[in-house]
């Protein structure tokens, strides 16, 4: 180890490579790996073609999520194709040796909700998935990324992938954060400053007073849409809230174990003096709760303000006029007051207990608006005995909502929660895409609290008003 | 999966001054639900490429058959959100072998590089030179010289250069994958994982 100054990215990074090719990606080893049911089959197709094994079968670990429905779980899976993809995963999970979570399972659920409430994801692994918004392991001071097939194949294979070190780039935020203004609001509020490309090729580390002060699944939140700022990933230095966070959970180390990684944890953090490539630097009282107005999630604004005139921005006319269009929406309209056709509230980003407290805080003593169709999501089967537990389903139900089963449902509407299109949805997810949600669907992405004031009034409102 | 070897290609290309192609863009999660790797081209771009009831979008570049080609040229930031790598596949699969953009998001290029599309970064000016000489002459050819790493307008005789590393070079030129490198150094991965916390 060097004595020079070095940050919590490249301490991670650096232990983790196997070789280093001169003029090429470095083999970097990877300590956990998740798989779901739609990125997995054609690379275990590859492994049967090449007559490839498993190298390392316990590192790891599948669950159903994508392509799986939110009723009626206990019924056999309608969509064929869908049923054969779970089929799939159950069968090669079963065939190498890998630990499988399915449909019905009581420790079922997004795979980004699952690895860290089961004490799967830990302080300074390398974590990888076929699925982009793996970065949200990095609340744990991990290096964790969204890769392709042929990448999952590699890691089932040989526990290796060939990366390229990425830049790294430090974003503080200051201050404390307003009444109403949730992590959501924080990583919306950062991505339309930077712009839905603006981290490419970087590795995010997210420091100050507002990370330092956040809970677990609030840093959950912020690291699981570093991805939409074209980041390979964000990671915050591991903590007391960390280390009280995972301390008991199922797979997590215990006894003597527990000792020896804490100490090693306690070495995760970016010294005094190293440097990044890039830096910026942001105050939290500027930060109101945030929407989408566009088709990427760069396309945001404060909810109290109007829908910027293209000059303003970034992007090229055309590309921003088409956004508009997609969406309805004209410069310089107002958001405040536009109508919400359907409110969604789950998924990788915001399908966590606090989300759903959160949600319940607004709706308790209210109505659902008429006009509005909600569709109410828990990351995990465990997220859902917590809701049932804590009386949250009891304070839905009185408002006239339903609870549904986990999955990642309407955020990507690979399953029967789809938007119908022209429809305007406020929803929790991660991105804004056309047709995202389903064809023709129109998404505002947003907080937890935005949701809720928009499942009760029927139309977008400031939540700071209902609270 | 073994691909086919890339060192020059002449073509003509087909262009897309779009911002911001995400990979839902090319490929729509409803399209993901296959568990082998065929058939995806048929369903590139669907939802800008046909309408509900599945006819073609007359206005859509590839319904246009003045454009056609082995080369597609987007606008910046091509490739962005899921990881998805039938997005790449559904390129590949429709004929594509190489985009070109000014800008690239990071998954889809290692994706691109991984089953044998090659990614070429030009330039915003070059880019916006490209789709001139397109728009001028539908049926112009684009040369993409792998081994001298450059990409000229034939018309013109306009040139620039690009980067990719020597690694992914000499994969790209011989048709070699990753799999087949890392397979090569297993016993040095046993001893690293072995000395390994996790």
């Amino acid at each position: 180890m060097s004595n020079s100054p070095s940050t919590l990215f490249d301490k991670v990074w650096d232990s983790h490579v196997v070789r280093k090719i001169q003029d090429g990606p470095d083999v970097f080893f990877i300590d956990r790996h998740f798989i779901h049911e739609v990125t997995s089959p054609v690379a275990f197709l590859g492994l049967e073609t090449r007559g490839l094994k498993v190298m390392f079968p316990e590192k790891t670990f599948a669950t159903a999520d994508h392509n799986t429905p939110t009723i009626n779980q206990h019924l056999p899976v309608e969509d064929p194709l869908s049923a054969k993809q779970l089929k799939a995963l159950e069968t090669n999970s079963a065939k190498y040796g890998i630990s499988h979570w399915g449909l019905g399972n009581p420790k079922n659920g997004i795979v980004h909700v699952v690895g860290p409430e089961n004490g799967i994801t830990l302080p300074g692994m390398t974590i990888v998935c076929g699925d982009s918004h793996t970065s949200t392991h990095g609340a744990f001071g991990a290096i964790a990324f969204g890769i392709g097939t042929s990448e999952v194949e590699m890691v089932l294979s040989s526990q290796c992938i060939m990366q390229p070190k990425p830049k790294k780039m430090r974003i503080n935020v200051n201050g404390t954060l307003n009444k109403g203004v949730t992590p959501k609001d924080v990583i919306l509020y950062i991505i339309s400053k930077l712009s839905a490309a603006g981290a490419t090729g970087y590795f995010v580390e997210y420091a100050g007073e507002v990370f330092e002060n956040m809970s677990m699944e609030g840093r959950m939140t912020v690291c699981n849409m570093s991805i939409e700022m074209g980041a390979r990933g964000g990671m915050i230095a591991p903590d007391e809230t960390t280390f009280n966070y995972i301390k008991g959970r199922e797979k997590a180390p215990k006894g003597e174990a527990w000792e020896r990684d804490l100490a090693y944890w306690k070495t995760l953090k970016t010294d005094e003096g190293a440097s990044f490539d890039i830096e910026y630097s942001y105050d939290a009282s500027d930060i109101e709760p945030m929407i989408t107005f566009g088709t990427n999630p760069g396309m945001g604004i404060g909810i109290s303000q109007h829908i910027p005139v293209s000059a303003e921005t970034g992007s090229g006319k055309s590309s921003y006029e088409k956004s508009l269009n997609y969406m309805g929406f004209h410069e310089d309209d107002a958001m405040l007051g536009k109508k919400v056709d359907y409110v969604f509230i789950g998924s990788c980003t915001n399908g966590r207990i606090e989300d759903f407290r959160a949600f319940a805080s607004i709706i308790k003593g209210r109505k659902k608006a008429d006009n509005v169709t909600a569709w109410i999501v828990p990351g995990s089967h465990i997220v859902e005995q917590q809701i049932k537990e804590e009386g949250i389903l009891d304070i839905l139900t009185e408002a006239g909502f339903q609870l549904r089963q986990p999955g990642c449902s309407a955020c990507l509407a690979m399953n029967d929660d789809k938007i119908p299109a022209g429809k305007y949805a406020v929803s929790t997810s991660n991105r804004n895409f056309e047709g995202r949600q389903g064809p023709g669907a129109r998404t505002m992405l947003a907080s937890p609290l935005v949701a809720a004031a928009a499942a009760v009034t029927g139309v977008v409102t400031d939540p700071r008003e209902l609270l | 999966m073994a691909y086919d070897k890339f060192t020059i290609l002449t073509s003509s290309a087909v262009p897309m001054p779009i911002e911001n192609v995400d990979t839902d863009q090319i490929i729509p999660a409803r399209f993901l639900k296959a568990t082998e790797r065929k058939g995806f081209g048929d369903n590139l771009f669907r939802d800008w490429r046909y309408n509900s009831d599945n006819t073609p979008k007359q206005d859509f570049i590839l319904n246009n058959p003045i454009y056609s080609g082995k080369i597609l040229v987007a606008g910046k930031n091509f490739g962005s959100g899921s990881s998805r790598e039938h997005a790449a596949w559904a390129i590949y699969d429709y004929g594509f072998r190489c985009v070109v953009s000014s800008f690239f998001a990071d998954i889809f290029k290692g994706n691109a590089l991984n089953i044998g599309i090659l990614p070429v970064q030009v330039s915003p000016e070059f880019l916006d030179r490209i789709f001139s000489a397109i728009e001028a002459d539908p049926h112009t050819e684009l040369e993409i010289n792998l081994p001298q790493q450059s990409i000229t307008i034939l018309a013109t005789g306009e040139s620039a250069s690009f980067d990719i590393n020597g690694y992914k070079k000499d994969n790209m030129t011989n048709g070699y994958d990753d799999i087949d490198y890392l397979q090569a150094m297993k016993e040095e991965i046993q001893a690293f994982a072995s000395k390994s916390l996790y």
